[in-house]
């Protein structure tokens, strides 16, 4: 009893000597509280997520539900975006195409961020040739202006895989590189520091020293960095799917929807409309939240 | 000079690395490229032809050799949509990408400095905040909605401008719009931060205790050293403005780099793709070497190492 006591005040002194200290949990709360535009951009977030899941039971009409006679409605109650050329209803295919787009938005961003904190973690705990290399090949990755790497990745994937894994493949491979660069100098400027010289002594394998002592500080700049890669790749999507050489026919995706409704855009440029706005609002989400997220967690990341 | 010769000679591994990058993206695939680029409806024969053609009976190392030796001396293969000298076909589209980014990068500069400097001036008052909104729902856009409907608005309903391109400088404003609308967003706030930044400094405190008006502190003093880095990162800005080329070109059907890689895509010209994407990324390159080198002109602080 006493011993535990014990115990408790050591930690209680511990802790009034390091002061307030701001876990990760306060500050995201505290952004929460101050911000509120980019509280507001997280609930809309999870609104969209929740309806893109739930999208066969909200949506009025099937994805591909096609009435003839009811061509290019302009908006009215029974199909609130109106219908398109094949009379589809926009709205639902909004709802759907929201499937394609938050996936192709969330998960690449996650493949790229692993692929490159496991590069940024190797370049900067083992230095050297290693380094070297992969440094390089991040400039190289970081050369290519990202939309014509994604285009030539869709010119060879396109061959084998159906459109949307496709850019699931070629999304991953693009945006690593400015994660393993920020990852490697946060390794460089932790690898000499004392703890990490503790726990190399007492026999911590190289593995979990990078993984559980130096990872850990890299997470505040790599949440950041992920929130503002979802929008960069919801926006290529739909750059693609435009220009004709992303998601194809059949399937519903906004930035598709806008590549078939353009030809109408001067007759009935609600069609249009409604697929952009929707692109717009959901990226001006991310970036809200992600720029609430770098004020909050990590005030050196530097705005561009 | 020393720190300059040092750059030059780093950017050639990156120009390589891209040169290797873009061949095995393109040709090392597992299956046959002329196939990939024939689609499925030609003879066995016609399959060969090209194959000799193109070289691709050789083995692999060769082929990237023959292809970087002929990118040094300027050949780039034949565009076999087209049948012409892909360096030709860049060569005549370049001017039009050029003349256009240049323009919106004009736009970007001039939009993106004054929205970023007065929302440095004003920081935390109403337009501060609504700037900044602004420049973030800039960069919010995508490219072909701000495209789009600038030809609704401005050809379709006020008909003042050319709806597509026809080389005439006024035919060029609505994409350059388009193009510079997403630059000025990251200009104004690189320069907002960045002027934030400078004015806290002490020799700022000096001149304004010196009794130097606002006006003269912020232009005269704080300015010049503000936008340091945001001439470099406008030279960075040459990678964003080729990715949204692609797309403003194609809207506006501007015969330009961007547009070649789309038609080049489409038609699985892999020849023209591989040159398109070689061109500007090695633009790219050249801008980033430009940044670090003007960074060093105009700021002597950093100068040689």
């Amino acid at each position: 009893m006493t011993e535990k006591y014990k115990k408790q005040e050591t930690r209680d002194e511990l802790l009034s000597e390091i002061g307030d200290y701001d876990g990760l949990k306060e500050k995201i709360i505290r952004m929460y509280r101050n911000n509120r535009l980019a509280a507001f951009s997280a609930a809309l977030i999870i609104l969209m997520i929740l309806l893109a899941v739930f999208a066969p039971y909200i949506a009025p009409y099937k994805e591909a539900h096609q009435d003839l006679l009811m061509r290019l409605q302009p908006p009215s109650r029974a199909h609130l975006f109106g219908t398109d050329e094949l009379g589809r209803d926009v709205f639902s295919r909004i709802l759907y195409g929201a499937r394609v787009s938050l996936v192709i938005g969330i998960f690449p961003s996650m493949i790229s961020l692993l692929i490159g904190i496991f590069f940024g973690l190797i370049a900067g705990y083992f230095g050297g040739w290693i380094d070297y290399v992969i440094m390089r090949v991040a400039d190289v990755m970081l050369s290519f202006p990202s939309l014509l790497l994604a285009m030539a990745l869709m010119y060879t994937l396109g061959r084998y895989a159906n459109s949307v894994l496709c850019i699931f493949g070629a999304l991953s491979l693009v945006g690593w590189a400015s994660v393993s660069r920020v990852v490697r100098s946060v390794t460089l400027s932790l690898k000499e520091t004392e703890y990490v010289d503790a726990a190399r002594s007492i026999g911590v394998g190289r593995p979990k020293i990078m993984l559980r002592h130096i990872l850990p500080n890299c997470i505040p700049s790599l949440i950041v960095l992920y929130t503002l890669n979802v929008p960069s790749c919801i926006l290529s999507e739909s750059t693609l799917s435009f220009l004709g050489i992303g998601v194809q026919p059949p399937a519903a995706s906004w930035g598709l929807m806008v590549n078939q409704s353009k030809q109408y855009l001067f007759t009935m440029p609600w069609l249009a409309l409604a697929p952009c706005l929707t692109i717009m609002i959901v990226v001006l989400a991310f970036n809200f939240l992600g720029d609430g997220l770098r004020d909050a967690l990590d005030p050196y990341l530097k705005k561009g | 000079m020393k720190a300059a010769v040092k750059r030059l000679v780093s950017m050639i591994p990156v120009l390589i690395g891209v040169m290797l990058l873009t061949f095995i993206m393109l040709r090392v695939v597992p299956g046959d490229p002329v196939s990939i680029m024939l689609g499925e409806h030609y003879s066995q024969a016609k399959i060969d032809r090209l194959t000799r053609a193109m070289n691709l009976d050789k083995p692999m190392w060769e082929q990237f050799v023959s292809y970087m030796l002929g990118a040094f001396r300027g050949d780039l293969g034949v565009s076999y949509m087209m049948n012409k000298p892909v360096t030709g076909l860049i060569a005549e589209a370049f001017p039009q990408t050029f003349r256009l980014a240049l323009m919106a990068a004009a736009i970007a500069w001039a939009v993106g400095l004054i929205a970023g400097i007065t929302a440095a001036v004003k920081q935390n008052k109403l337009p501060d905040h609504l700037f900044m909104g602004f420049s973030l729902a800039g960069v919010s856009v995508p490219i072909f909605m701000s495209a789009l409907f600038l030809q609704y608005f401005f050809s379709y309903r006020l008909k003042i401008l050319p709806l597509t391109s026809d080389g005439s400088a006024a035919s060029l404003i609505l994409p350059a719009i388009a193009l510079g609308w997403n630059s000025a967003g990251s200009v104004a706030r690189m320069t907002r931060s960045s002027l934030i930044e400078t004015l806290q400094a002490d020799y700022i405190d000096t001149a304004r205790a010196k009794g130097l008006l606002r006006p003269a502190v912020i232009f005269g003093h704080a300015l010049k050293n503000a936008l340091l880095p945001v001439v470099t990162m406008m030279a960075l800005q040459i990678s964003s403005l080729m990715s949204g080329a692609v797309i403003t070109e194609s809207v506006f059907s501007v015969p330009g780099i961007g547009r070649l890689a789309t038609q080049a895509i489409q038609n699985r010209d892999m020849p023209l793709l591989q040159g398109t994407i070689l061109f500007t990324t090695i633009l790219v390159i050249l801008g980033n070497l430009a940044a670090d080198l003007l960074y060093s002109v105009i700021d002597p602080r950093i100068g040689d190492e």
